[in-house]
């Protein structure tokens, strides 16, 4: 198994006449992801990328039965994008366009709660289940099939620790980019727990960053729920306070959502924190071995 | 995006809340003007205000009373001379003072654990919230604003009876609060807070201070509020930066950084600390290293004269490091003088071909992020 993407996932691409829309689907497809559909208002009965394109989110999920919908939508739209997906009766919605203001999230995260819809994202990778389907941007040669769980709020470092794990003979199950904004769909802790409850996966890795309290959330559950093993990694050692740092939600403010706050959270709850992204693979397998039942 | 105390008071009075009679001064002769006209008509005490962007600056010096004429010249004078926290006072705010009977806090915010808007209310006003929230949790009211309703009036009513005001100020604690509330979300602000909110001898509530900050990636449907951008309150750095839409932030180290993607720069400037050097920025180029980010990057670093060594890590992924090497060297044939020393680290498709290119080039290569933050540190110290 594998969480939230795999052979079964259906997609439709919003977005998928715009450069960065037809760009990836391309490569998605290339990777093996089942696309069958695009979503622009307007270019309906268009054909790009050998399949159809609809004006509404509805009219495409009634024609193919898709279940999963990827967003590229411009920043202006692209709330308004994923309310008509979470609408159209797909299950889960990857948000991948950067710059949304936050007012426009927050009815977009509450409504998808409401309709039980998954949100992953905004301004995140999205989800690759490797082997399976690759439903975002990351580079799919990096990863390799397997059984270790990542969840990360970053791009490249993401891939950076991903080819290490690769690197290590650590093949990956899922890897879930949630995402550097304030407010997002999918948090540390949700996506802990889809691991936890996946029978495929048998540790994960998680790479926080400075701002927010998501990752001391994380290591509340990881202290008294959660099964198996987690490694963890935090960026932002060095930010200074009060600057924003690339990602909207990489700030510290007014003291709070420093590194060092968040590797004792994670220490505490017995996490082995990495220092360097090339620990990360040798400590899974220590962790790996330590939990293996003798 | 920060606005000043004035711009802020400005946007807040079109809400209702009331703000002190005032006048912005940015010269001296301005200012002593402005503290004439104003103690005219409202009588001294008068409170001259520095408009810096930073926090903390009335423990700084920056905020002072004129209690008669012959104060008037001396105060203004030292005060648009000031530097607070590195930031050159620029202009005065001149407002009448307060007889104040009582200071509240009052602010809005995005709770990211909520995913909602968080109104708090303290009778503790007029010190950092921070501090109160750390000191004495107890003495603040969290009031989450539920998207579907917004913020509620018998929300407010908590809010007023958990102040202790006197039944006279009701009318106007509901006006303000809304009013705070309004501004808050129709502006896209990021925070929003008065602090503090005054009570006055007589019975009014007035809002002596004002703070508001905006949602960056907002900013595009409020052009009323992008043009109050004080380009002198930047960094010339940032403010270069940004108009080359590069996510730039300055620091005090020796190794300028840059990086594809804002995760893996802050893990690449905490692993030149690691290994013992310090980083002269944060810089991310975006996901995709276009050749000429790369050129406009260098560009940025070299003006920092700090830096006296280099260090480029980039992920290549689904961009091809061949490509990307091209576009570095093609860059560096603008700077034919160069010679701070530049550590590469390419990977991804076509890494290999990449280290072919920059061989026999100034490039020091790097087969890791970690080999090469080791590199740049060594060289760094050796400079």
């Amino acid at each position: 198994m594998s969480v939230l993407v795999d052979r079964d996932t259906r997609l439709i691409i919003q977005g998928i006449t715009g450069n960065e829309g037809r760009f990836h689907g391309q490569q998605m497809i290339a990777y093996g992801t089942r696309v069958v559909a695009g979503v622009v208002p307007g270019r309906g009965g268009e054909t790009v990328l050998d399949v159809p394109v609809y004006n509404t989110m509805k009219e495409a999920v009634a024609a193919t039965d898709a279940n999963a919908s990827i967003i590229y939508v411009p920043a202006p739209f692209a709330a308004d994008a994923a309310i008509e997906a979470i609408s159209s009766g797909v299950k889960l919605v990857v948000m991948i366009t950067e710059g949304i203001p936050v007012r426009d999230m927050i009815p977009v995260y509450w409504y998808a709660k409401e309709q039980g819809v998954r949100v992953v994202g905004p301004n995140c990778p999205g989800v690759i289940s490797p082997g399976k389907a690759k439903v975002g941007i990351m580079p799919g040669h990096i990863h390799k099939e397997g059984r270790i769980g990542v969840v990360s709020r970053s791009g490249t470092l993401t891939y950076e620790i991903v080819k290490e794990l690769t690197l290590h003979g650590l093949g990956q199950s899922t890897c879930i980019g949630i995402g550097g904004d304030p407010i997002i769909g999918t948090t540390f802790v949700d996506a802990l727990e889809l691991f936890d409850n996946d029978p495929e996966t048998d540790a994960v890795v998680m790479i926080g960053e400075i701002g927010g309290t998501d990752e001391e959330q994380a290591a509340e559950l990881i202290k008294t729920r959660m099964t198996k093993p987690v490694v963890g990694f935090i960026a932002g050692l060095t930010a200074p306070p009060g600057k924003r740092m690339g990602h909207a939600g990489a700030i510290i403010s007014g003291g709070k959502g420093t590194a060092k706050e968040k590797i004792a959270a994670l220490s505490a709850a017995g996490v082995p924190v990495a220092e360097r992204p090339d620990q990360i693979g040798p400590l899974v397998k220590e962790r790996l071995a330590a939990t293996k039942p003798a | 995006m920060k606005i000043h105390e004035f711009q802020a008071k400005a946007i807040l009075k079109k809400y209702g809340v009331r703000v002190p009679e005032g006048i912005v001064a940015r010269t001296p002769a301005k200012a002593i003007e402005a503290c004439k006209a104003l103690s005219s008509r409202v009588g001294y005490p008068v409170v001259a205000k520095s408009q810096v962007l930073v926090g903390g600056r009335g423990k700084a010096g920056g905020i002072k009373l004129i209690r008669s004429e012959h104060e008037i010249e001396s105060t203004v004078t030292q005060l648009l001379g000031m530097e607070i926290k590195g930031e050159k006072v620029k202009k005065l705010l001149i407002e009448q003072g307060l007889n104040i009977a009582k200071e509240i806090y009052l602010g809005v915010i995005i709770d990211r654990s909520r995913k909602k808007a968080v109104m708090m209310t303290s009778a503790a006003g007029g010190v950092e919230i921070e501090q109160v929230a750390a000191e004495t949790p107890e003495k603040i009211l969290f009031t989450p604003v539920e998207p579907l309703l917004g913020l509620t009036q018998s929300q407010i009513r908590e809010m007023f009876y958990f102040l202790g005001l006197p039944k006279e100020s009701y009318q106007d604690f509901v006006q303000i609060a809304s009013g705070l509330y309004r501004a808050f979300f129709e502006k896209d602000c990021s925070l929003a807070e008065i602090n503090p909110l005054v009570v006055t001898v007589a019975g009014e509530v007035i809002a002596a201070d004002a703070k508001m900050n905006f949602d960056d990636n907002a900013l595009w449907r409020h052009p009323d509020i992008a043009k109050l951008r004080d380009p002198a309150e930047e960094p010339p750095l940032e403010r270069q930066a940004r108009k080359h839409k590069l996510n730039y932030v300055k620091l005090d180290g020796r190794i300028g950084c840059i990086v594809n993607g804002a995760g893996l720069a802050m893990a690449t400037m905490d692993l030149i600390k690691h290994f013992g050097g310090e980083p002269a920025n944060f810089l991310d180029i975006g996901g995709g290293a276009k050749s000429d980010q790369v050129a406009q990057a260098l560009k940025l670093i070299v003006s920092d004269r700090n830096v006296n060594t280099i260090f480029i890590n980039i992920f290549g992924g689904i961009v091809r490091c061949d490509l990307v090497a091209e576009g570095i060297l093609k860059a560096l044939e603008q700077f034919p003088k160069w010679n701070t020393p530049i550590v590469i680290r390419l990977s991804g498709t076509n890494e290999e071909r990449a280290r072919e290119l920059l061989k026999g080039t100034q490039l020091i290569p790097a087969a890791s992020m970690s080999e090469g933050a080791k590199k740049a540190v060594e060289l760094s110290q050796r400079n």
